[in-house]
């Protein structure tokens, strides 16, 4: 178990990071920092990815010197899907940032719990 | 591939690129023209769902769709069968019932020129729904649960104050902790298995089952895709976004959230366990017991919640609470006949929430706008339609013959007895859960009914707005068809479920 989690140090960073922008994504009640938690979850996963698709001394899958062979370059899809994840997750910050801004333009304040308890008192 | 296509099976990508399309296109028009265009493509989905739903029942089984023609482990695919065609038919004909029956409620709620965004989103909206559906390719189905997060919130916050921003901020939260989740489930299980196509998945997890090799990577796996799946689908611990994102949005919204966008992530939740993760391997990993459990809990704490609330649109928000919770405990059962329940559920409340919504802004209409119970009084006098429909939907969750609910509820049980372990504490909490439907839902009809000598709302009648009234109508018609001639819908159902595999 230990060794293994030696051996796998990149994986057990990655999820290391995954759990502390999942954590600052729940938990914190500053807007600002739960879309940093986002990002920093989002790039953890793509982290993963990028070294799962990675084989050790073998280099991006590119044509460039008429080497055809597979064993030359290193898994393509994953780099794919790093491409549609980071496409996906920079439009949700957008997003999230928008949404914050219109939040602070109406309350003055980018502390989430300190907006519901004023929505409360307003009873709207 | 060698295999001719008929001009039919294409309909299912044509769909899902007709509504693409026409939101990006009805984004440069004005606001009439987007109507229309929404309206249309609705229509033209309806019939080409129907057209492909007809085609596989004729058929009989499941046929794969090859997008670009590049074959099975490289290319994406789409996998239509009679279960998905079903649902994509169902899904659009009560998404254009919401669309007119709340669009009185849009022109007044949301700002002057605007609202040609609303259809924007709705046509977004209902692609990532289909594309949900038919999906043969987990990280295609990733890409749509973001597109369907990103409009379920602009739907949410297109009627602007600052209850729903703040509700579209909870909800874009908990929807992005669930699809993140989901994400590290997807990319676990290509380490895993080295494929993104469902099929080819489910052949690797087999393997690995068979070997014995990798369980503990394999049943992580399992727990973090269904975790972040229930967290989208609002399961009961995971619910606290809920209320506020269906209770202040404008009333379309919150029928097509509670009764569509849901059960999009739902049925995703019963592809995977299908399709990608193996019935047999998803029973045995023990998942479904703690799917259960939260299932159990929701079906009471909803309830609960739903009456202590003193405002209509919140109540209802609650019972969504509680419904989901059914449809979960339908899974946690772990048997197929628990599977067939629960989807028949997801019609029923598809049926049932969306008619409850559009209903109940008819009777706070008339109640001045308020929402709160005591201005409600009478008010079933003053929209005799909207009073009769809220009544239909009341009865239907709670569960009276002649109507949907009572139908899943009796699919429930019959499950329940089969399966010797859980029996119990589904009796129990189904007979727990249904006495506080009633509660709720009873106790709003009665208040509804209650006469009441003030003259200074006004009376409102089904000449005052037809489409509305109509609307209504068709969602009752829905509601006691699904409650009268459900033997064909279940065998449907059954046999959806066999060619989902």
């Amino acid at each position: 178990m230990g060794a293994n989690l030696f051996n796998n140090y990149g994986e057990a960073v990655e999820m290391l990071l995954f759990v502390i922008g999942f954590g600052n994504l729940m938990l914190q009640s500053n807007l600002i920092k739960k879309i940093i938690g986002l990002n920093i979850m989002d790039t953890a996963v793509y982290l993963f990815l990028a070294e799962k698709g990675y084989i050790s001394g073998r280099i991006a899958p590119i044509v460039i010197d008429g080497i055809q062979d597979v064993e030359t370059y290193i898994n393509p899809v994953p780099s794919g899907l790093v491409l549609t994840g980071i496409v996906v997750s920079v439009s949700v910050s957008a997003l999230m940032l928008s949404l914050t801004i219109r939040l602070y333009q109406r309350y003055h304040t980018l502390d989430l719990d300190e907006i519901s308890l004023r929505l409360k008192k307003e009873g709207l | 591939m060698s295999v001719e296509l008929e001009f039919v099976q294409n309909f299912p990508c044509f769909s899902i690129m007709f509504c693409m399309f026409a939101g990006i296109i009805s984004s440069a028009f004005k606001e009439k023209v987007a109507r229309i265009l929404n309206i249309a493509v609705l229509t033209i989905n309806i019939i080409l769902s129907a057209a492909v739903f007809v085609f596989t029942v004729n058929a009989g089984k499941a046929y794969v769709y090859v997008m670009g023609r590049f074959p099975a482990p490289w290319g994406n695919e789409l996998r239509i069968g009679i279960l998905e065609t079903g649902l994509a038919l169902f899904f659009c004909v009560i998404m254009l019932l919401s669309l007119l029956g709340g669009r009185h409620k849009l022109m007044q709620e949301v700002e002057e020129g605007k609202q040609g965004l609303y259809y924007v989103l709705s046509d977004l909206m209902l692609s990532s729904l289909l594309a949900l559906l038919y999906t043969n390719d987990l990280f295609t189905a990733y890409v749509f649960v973001e597109i369907n997060t990103i409009s379920a919130c602009g739907l949410i916050m297109i009627r602007q104050n600052g209850r729903t921003i703040e509700a579209a901020v909870r909800y874009m939260i908990m929807s992005l902790l669930g699809s993140g989740l989901f994400l590290v489930g997807i990319c676990m299980l290509y380490d895993l298995t080295g494929h993104l196509l469902m099929s080819n998945i489910k052949i690797e997890i087999a393997h690995m089952v068979a070997e014995g090799s990798y369980r503990p990577p394999l049943l992580v796996t399992i727990a973090i895709m269904s975790v972040g799946l229930a967290i989208k689908s609002a399961l009961f611990p995971f619910h606290a976004w809920l209320p506020d994102a269906y209770g202040y949005s404008t009333v379309s919204s919150a029928a097509i959230l509670s009764s569509l966008v849901s059960k999009g992530y739902i049925f995703l939740m019963f592809k995977i366990i299908y399709r990608v993760i193996g019935f047999d391997v998803f029973h045995d990993s023990k998942i479904v017991n703690i799917l259960f459990i939260f299932a159990l809990m929701g079906m009471v704490f909803g309830s609960l919640s739903a009456i202590k609330e003193n405002d209509v649109r919140r109540m209802i928000a609650f019972s969504s609470v509680a419904q989901v919770g059914y449809i979960y405990m339908g899974v946690g059962m772990g048997t197929h006949a628990g599977m067939v329940a629960a989807v028949f559920h997801v019609i029923s409340h598809v049926a049932t929430k969306s008619l409850l919504f559009i209903a109940a802004i008819g009777l706070t209409d008339v109640s001045g706008g308020s929402r709160k119970f005591i201005e409600l009084t009478g008010s079933g006098y003053r929209n005799k339609c909207a009073g009769a429909a809220f009544s239909v939907g009341s009865l239907s969750m709670v569960g009276v013959p002649m109507f949907s609910g009572f139908i899943s509820k009796l699919l429930f049980s019959q499950a329940a007895v089969q399966n010797t372990v859980k029996m119990l504490p589904i009796l129990i909490v189904l007979g727990i859960s249904t006495i506080l439907n009633a509660v709720y839902f009873m106790k709003t009809v009665i208040r509804i009914y209650t006469p009441v000598n003030n003259r200074e709302y006004s009376t409102v009648t089904w000449r005052d707005n037809k489409v509305y009234a109509a609307v209504l109508f068709c969602f009752v018609v829905l509601n006691i068809l699904l409650g009268v001639c459900s033997q064909p819908i279940v065998d449907l159902i059954e046999s959806g479920l066999m060619m989902f595999a």
